[in-house]
Protein backbone atom coordinates (compact mmCIF):
# COMPACT_ATOMS: atom_id res chain seq x y z
CA UNK A 1 0.00 0.00 0.00
CA UNK A 2 2.68 2.10 0.81
CA UNK A 3 4.86 1.65 -2.48
CA UNK A 4 1.43 2.28 -3.98
CA UNK A 5 1.16 6.13 -2.69
CA UNK A 6 4.70 6.32 -3.54
CA UNK A 7 4.59 5.76 -6.49
CA UNK A 8 1.12 7.80 -6.89
CA UNK A 9 2.31 10.27 -4.84
CA UNK A 10 0.70 13.33 -7.13
CA UNK A 11 -2.34 11.36 -8.03
CA UNK A 12 -3.48 11.07 -4.48
CA UNK A 13 -2.44 14.77 -3.70
CA UNK A 14 -4.54 15.84 -6.71
CA UNK A 15 -7.36 13.15 -6.45
CA UNK A 16 -7.20 13.56 -2.72
CA UNK A 17 -7.82 17.36 -2.48
CA UNK A 18 -10.19 17.49 -4.98
CA UNK A 19 -12.50 15.30 -3.50
CA UNK A 20 -11.61 16.48 0.47
CA UNK A 21 -12.95 20.19 -1.46
CA UNK A 22 -16.16 18.24 -2.49
CA UNK A 23 -16.87 16.77 0.46
CA UNK A 24 -16.84 20.12 2.37
CA UNK A 25 -18.69 22.18 -0.25
CA UNK A 26 -21.49 19.48 -0.11
CA UNK A 27 -21.53 19.36 3.52
CA UNK A 28 -21.53 22.63 4.04
CA UNK A 29 -24.65 22.59 1.22
CA UNK A 30 -26.30 19.38 3.39
CA UNK A 31 -26.00 21.40 7.13
CA UNK A 32 -27.17 24.64 5.49
CA UNK A 33 -30.11 23.51 4.27
CA UNK A 34 -33.20 25.36 5.32
CA UNK A 35 -36.84 25.25 4.17
CA UNK A 36 -37.80 27.84 1.89
CA UNK A 37 -41.11 30.09 1.55
CA UNK A 38 -41.43 30.91 -2.19
CA UNK A 39 -40.70 29.19 -5.63
CA UNK A 40 -38.94 32.03 -7.66
CA UNK A 41 -39.91 31.10 -11.76
CA UNK A 42 -37.40 32.62 -14.44
CA UNK A 43 -38.06 32.36 -17.98
CA UNK A 44 -35.04 33.42 -20.09
CA UNK A 45 -33.11 34.88 -17.45
CA UNK A 46 -35.87 37.00 -16.07
CA UNK A 47 -37.27 36.33 -13.11
CA UNK A 48 -41.24 35.73 -14.23
CA UNK A 49 -43.43 34.61 -10.77
CA UNK A 50 -42.81 33.98 -7.48
CA UNK A 51 -45.45 31.28 -5.79
CA UNK A 52 -45.58 30.66 -2.06
CA UNK A 53 -44.64 27.53 -1.12
CA UNK A 54 -47.63 27.20 1.79
CA UNK A 55 -50.63 27.38 -0.89
CA UNK A 56 -51.43 24.32 -2.97
CA UNK A 57 -50.70 25.26 -6.17
CA UNK A 58 -51.00 23.69 -10.67
CA UNK A 59 -49.46 26.36 -13.20
CA UNK A 60 -48.73 25.99 -16.76
CA UNK A 61 -45.22 28.21 -17.29
CA UNK A 62 -45.04 29.02 -21.00
CA UNK A 63 -42.21 30.33 -22.92
CA UNK A 64 -42.66 30.61 -26.71
CA UNK A 65 -44.00 27.10 -27.66
CA UNK A 66 -42.82 25.56 -24.59
CA UNK A 67 -44.26 24.55 -21.18
CA UNK A 68 -43.51 22.74 -17.98
CA UNK A 69 -46.08 22.12 -15.70
CA UNK A 70 -45.16 23.47 -12.33
CA UNK A 71 -47.00 21.89 -9.20
CA UNK A 72 -46.57 23.19 -5.36
CA UNK A 73 -47.92 20.88 -3.09
CA UNK A 74 -47.49 19.81 0.94
CA UNK A 75 -44.39 22.39 0.59
CA UNK A 76 -42.50 20.97 -2.32
CA UNK A 77 -42.43 22.01 -6.11
CA UNK A 78 -42.10 20.07 -8.92
CA UNK A 79 -42.37 19.91 -12.49
CA UNK A 80 -45.31 17.13 -13.32
CA UNK A 81 -45.61 17.82 -16.91
CA UNK A 82 -42.98 19.15 -20.08
CA UNK A 83 -42.98 19.82 -23.31
CA UNK A 84 -39.37 19.06 -24.19
CA UNK A 85 -38.43 16.12 -25.38
CA UNK A 86 -35.64 14.93 -22.73
CA UNK A 87 -38.05 15.32 -19.68
CA UNK A 88 -35.07 15.89 -17.53
CA UNK A 89 -37.18 18.54 -15.35
CA UNK A 90 -39.63 16.04 -14.65
CA UNK A 91 -36.75 13.47 -13.39
CA UNK A 92 -35.75 15.66 -10.92
CA UNK A 93 -36.25 15.54 -7.32
CA UNK A 94 -38.78 17.59 -5.19
CA UNK A 95 -37.62 20.69 -4.03
CA UNK A 96 -38.53 23.10 -0.82
CA UNK A 97 -35.12 23.49 0.28
CA UNK A 98 -33.50 27.14 0.00
CA UNK A 99 -31.28 27.49 -2.84
CA UNK A 100 -32.86 24.10 -5.00
CA UNK A 101 -33.44 24.53 -8.21
CA UNK A 102 -35.52 22.66 -10.91
CA UNK A 103 -34.36 23.50 -14.70
CA UNK A 104 -35.79 22.56 -17.69
CA UNK A 105 -32.50 23.55 -20.44
CA UNK A 106 -34.97 23.37 -23.70
CA UNK A 107 -37.29 25.91 -22.10
CA UNK A 108 -35.05 27.93 -20.70
CA UNK A 109 -36.73 27.83 -17.40
CA UNK A 110 -35.83 27.37 -13.48
CA UNK A 111 -37.51 27.31 -10.65
CA UNK A 112 -35.45 28.00 -7.46
CA UNK A 113 -36.75 28.20 -3.88
CA UNK A 114 -35.82 31.18 -1.78
CA UNK A 115 -36.87 31.93 2.24
CA UNK A 116 -37.69 35.62 1.14
CA UNK A 117 -38.54 37.67 -2.64
CA UNK A 118 -36.24 40.49 -1.75
CA UNK A 119 -33.00 40.25 -2.45
CA UNK A 120 -33.25 37.54 -4.58
CA UNK A 121 -32.38 38.78 -8.13
CA UNK A 122 -29.23 37.78 -8.44
CA UNK A 123 -29.60 36.93 -12.07
CA UNK A 124 -27.11 37.84 -15.03
CA UNK A 125 -28.95 39.99 -18.18
CA UNK B 1 1.89 5.91 -43.44
CA UNK B 2 -0.58 9.40 -43.69
CA UNK B 3 -3.46 7.28 -45.28
CA UNK B 4 -3.27 4.59 -42.56
CA UNK B 5 -3.51 7.13 -39.95
CA UNK B 6 -6.08 8.60 -41.65
CA UNK B 7 -7.92 5.21 -41.54
CA UNK B 8 -7.37 4.59 -38.09
CA UNK B 9 -8.46 7.69 -36.84
CA UNK B 10 -11.85 7.28 -38.85
CA UNK B 11 -12.36 4.05 -36.94
CA UNK B 12 -11.31 5.39 -33.64
CA UNK B 13 -13.73 8.32 -34.48
CA UNK B 14 -16.44 5.73 -35.25
CA UNK B 15 -16.33 3.73 -32.31
CA UNK B 16 -15.89 6.81 -30.22
CA UNK B 17 -19.50 7.91 -32.05
CA UNK B 18 -21.24 4.26 -31.41
CA UNK B 19 -20.00 4.48 -27.43
CA UNK B 20 -21.77 7.71 -27.10
CA UNK B 21 -24.91 6.19 -29.09
CA UNK B 22 -24.67 3.46 -26.57
CA UNK B 23 -24.29 5.15 -23.43
CA UNK B 24 -27.71 6.30 -23.68
CA UNK B 25 -28.77 3.13 -23.34
CA UNK B 26 -26.77 2.26 -19.88
CA UNK B 27 -29.23 3.27 -16.65
CA UNK B 28 -27.58 5.77 -14.05
CA UNK B 29 -28.97 7.49 -10.92
CA UNK B 30 -30.17 10.88 -13.18
CA UNK B 31 -30.47 10.74 -17.00
CA UNK B 32 -27.99 14.30 -17.28
CA UNK B 33 -25.76 12.28 -15.57
CA UNK B 34 -23.22 9.96 -18.01
CA UNK B 35 -19.84 7.76 -17.64
CA UNK B 36 -18.58 9.72 -20.68
CA UNK B 37 -17.68 6.33 -22.36
CA UNK B 38 -16.36 7.75 -25.85
CA UNK B 39 -13.32 9.32 -23.53
CA UNK B 40 -12.39 5.83 -23.45
CA UNK B 41 -10.87 6.81 -27.16
CA UNK B 42 -9.75 9.99 -26.39
CA UNK B 43 -7.46 9.19 -23.39
CA UNK B 44 -6.31 5.96 -25.94
CA UNK B 45 -5.52 8.63 -28.65
CA UNK B 46 -3.81 10.84 -26.17
CA UNK B 47 -1.38 8.15 -24.79
CA UNK B 48 -0.84 6.51 -27.98
CA UNK B 49 -0.92 8.67 -31.09
CA UNK B 50 -1.06 12.31 -29.75
CA UNK B 51 -2.29 15.15 -28.42
CA UNK B 52 -3.59 16.67 -31.66
CA UNK B 53 -5.31 13.34 -33.14
CA UNK B 54 -7.03 13.05 -29.58
CA UNK B 55 -8.23 16.59 -30.13
CA UNK B 56 -9.27 16.68 -33.72
CA UNK B 57 -10.94 13.13 -32.95
CA UNK B 58 -12.78 14.56 -29.77
CA UNK B 59 -14.17 17.86 -32.01
CA UNK B 60 -15.46 15.66 -35.24
CA UNK B 61 -17.04 13.00 -32.70
CA UNK B 62 -18.77 16.05 -30.80
CA UNK B 63 -19.97 17.52 -34.19
CA UNK B 64 -21.37 13.92 -35.99
CA UNK B 65 -22.92 12.98 -32.21
CA UNK B 66 -24.49 16.53 -32.02
CA UNK B 67 -25.78 16.35 -35.62
CA UNK B 68 -27.32 12.39 -35.74
CA UNK B 69 -28.12 11.56 -32.42
CA UNK B 70 -28.98 15.22 -31.29
CA UNK B 71 -29.97 18.98 -32.41
CA UNK B 72 -26.84 21.40 -33.01
CA UNK B 73 -29.15 24.34 -31.54
CA UNK B 74 -29.52 22.23 -28.45
CA UNK B 75 -26.72 20.06 -27.78
CA UNK B 76 -23.79 20.91 -29.25
CA UNK B 77 -22.88 24.24 -27.48
CA UNK B 78 -22.72 21.62 -24.08
CA UNK B 79 -20.69 18.98 -25.68
CA UNK B 80 -18.56 21.50 -27.61
CA UNK B 81 -17.71 23.11 -24.11
CA UNK B 82 -17.60 19.74 -21.78
CA UNK B 83 -15.14 18.39 -24.65
CA UNK B 84 -12.82 21.15 -24.88
CA UNK B 85 -12.25 21.98 -21.78
CA UNK B 86 -11.55 18.08 -20.66
CA UNK B 87 -9.23 18.23 -23.54
CA UNK B 88 -7.69 20.90 -22.48
CA UNK B 89 -7.13 19.67 -18.59
CA UNK B 90 -6.55 16.15 -19.58
CA UNK B 91 -3.43 17.29 -22.29
CA UNK B 92 -1.90 19.77 -19.45
CA UNK B 93 -2.25 16.70 -16.76
CA UNK B 94 -0.57 14.25 -18.93
CA UNK B 95 2.49 16.51 -20.22
CA UNK B 96 3.59 16.53 -16.15
CA UNK B 97 4.27 13.23 -16.71
CA UNK B 98 3.27 12.79 -12.97
CA UNK B 99 -0.08 11.57 -13.06
CA UNK B 100 -1.32 8.32 -13.63
CA UNK B 101 -3.87 7.56 -16.70
CA UNK B 102 -7.09 7.12 -14.33
CA UNK B 103 -6.37 10.63 -12.58
CA UNK B 104 -6.11 12.52 -16.51
CA UNK B 105 -9.27 10.81 -16.78
CA UNK B 106 -11.12 12.16 -14.01
CA UNK B 107 -10.16 15.33 -14.61
CA UNK B 108 -11.41 14.98 -17.73
CA UNK B 109 -14.65 14.09 -16.43
CA UNK B 110 -14.95 16.77 -13.88
CA UNK B 111 -14.00 19.79 -16.53
CA UNK B 112 -16.68 18.24 -19.02
CA UNK B 113 -19.09 18.34 -16.20
CA UNK B 114 -18.03 22.30 -15.21
CA UNK B 115 -17.61 23.61 -19.05
CA UNK B 116 -21.18 21.83 -19.70
CA UNK B 117 -22.31 24.09 -16.30
CA UNK B 118 -20.72 27.50 -17.55
CA UNK B 119 -22.99 26.48 -21.04
CA UNK B 120 -25.85 26.33 -18.92
CA UNK B 121 -25.23 29.49 -17.09
CA UNK B 122 -24.96 31.48 -20.35
CA UNK B 123 -27.79 30.19 -22.35
CA UNK B 124 -30.29 30.28 -19.10
CA UNK B 125 -28.75 33.35 -18.08
CA UNK B 126 -28.12 32.63 -14.59
CA UNK B 127 -25.10 31.37 -12.47
CA UNK B 128 -27.74 29.72 -10.21
CA UNK B 129 -26.70 26.00 -11.70
CA UNK B 130 -23.37 26.56 -10.68
CA UNK B 131 -24.44 25.50 -7.24
CA UNK B 132 -25.08 22.10 -9.27
CA UNK B 133 -20.93 21.29 -9.98
CA UNK B 134 -20.11 19.70 -6.35
CA UNK B 135 -22.48 16.79 -6.79
CA UNK B 136 -22.15 16.67 -10.46
CA UNK B 137 -18.24 16.25 -9.72
CA UNK B 138 -18.59 13.61 -7.26
CA UNK B 139 -20.44 11.56 -9.78
CA UNK B 140 -17.50 12.40 -12.64
CA UNK B 141 -15.10 10.77 -10.25
CA UNK B 142 -16.83 7.89 -10.30
CA UNK B 143 -17.15 7.93 -13.80
CA UNK B 144 -13.67 9.02 -14.97
CA UNK B 145 -11.83 6.20 -12.49
CA UNK B 146 -13.93 3.43 -14.81
CA UNK B 147 -13.32 5.60 -17.66
CA UNK B 148 -9.63 5.86 -16.88
CA UNK B 149 -8.96 1.40 -15.96
CA UNK B 150 -10.82 0.79 -19.47
CA UNK B 151 -8.53 3.47 -21.01
CA UNK B 152 -5.90 1.84 -19.14
CA UNK B 153 -6.70 -1.70 -20.17
CA UNK B 154 -6.52 -0.58 -24.03
CA UNK B 155 -3.45 1.42 -23.58
CA UNK B 156 -2.09 -1.70 -22.18
CA UNK B 157 -3.36 -4.56 -25.03
CA UNK B 158 -3.13 -2.36 -27.92
CA UNK B 159 0.83 -1.29 -28.52
CA UNK B 160 1.56 -0.03 -31.96
CA UNK B 161 -1.63 1.31 -34.33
Amino acid sequence: MSDFIKKHKFDVILIGSIALILAIILAVFAFSKTEGAFAVVTVNGRQSAVYPLDEDLVVKLTNGDGYNILIIENGDAYIKEASCPDKLCVNQHKIRYNGETLVCLPNKTTVKVVSNVDGETDFIS
Amino acid sequence: MKAKKIAVLGMLCAIAMVMSYLEHFIPTPHPAIKIGLPNVIIVFILYRIGVKEAAAVSLVRVLLTSILFGSIGSSLPYSLAGAVLSLLIMVALKQCKVFATITVSIAGGIMHIVGQIIVSCIIMGTAEIAYLIPALAVTAIISGALVGIAGNLLIKKVKKI
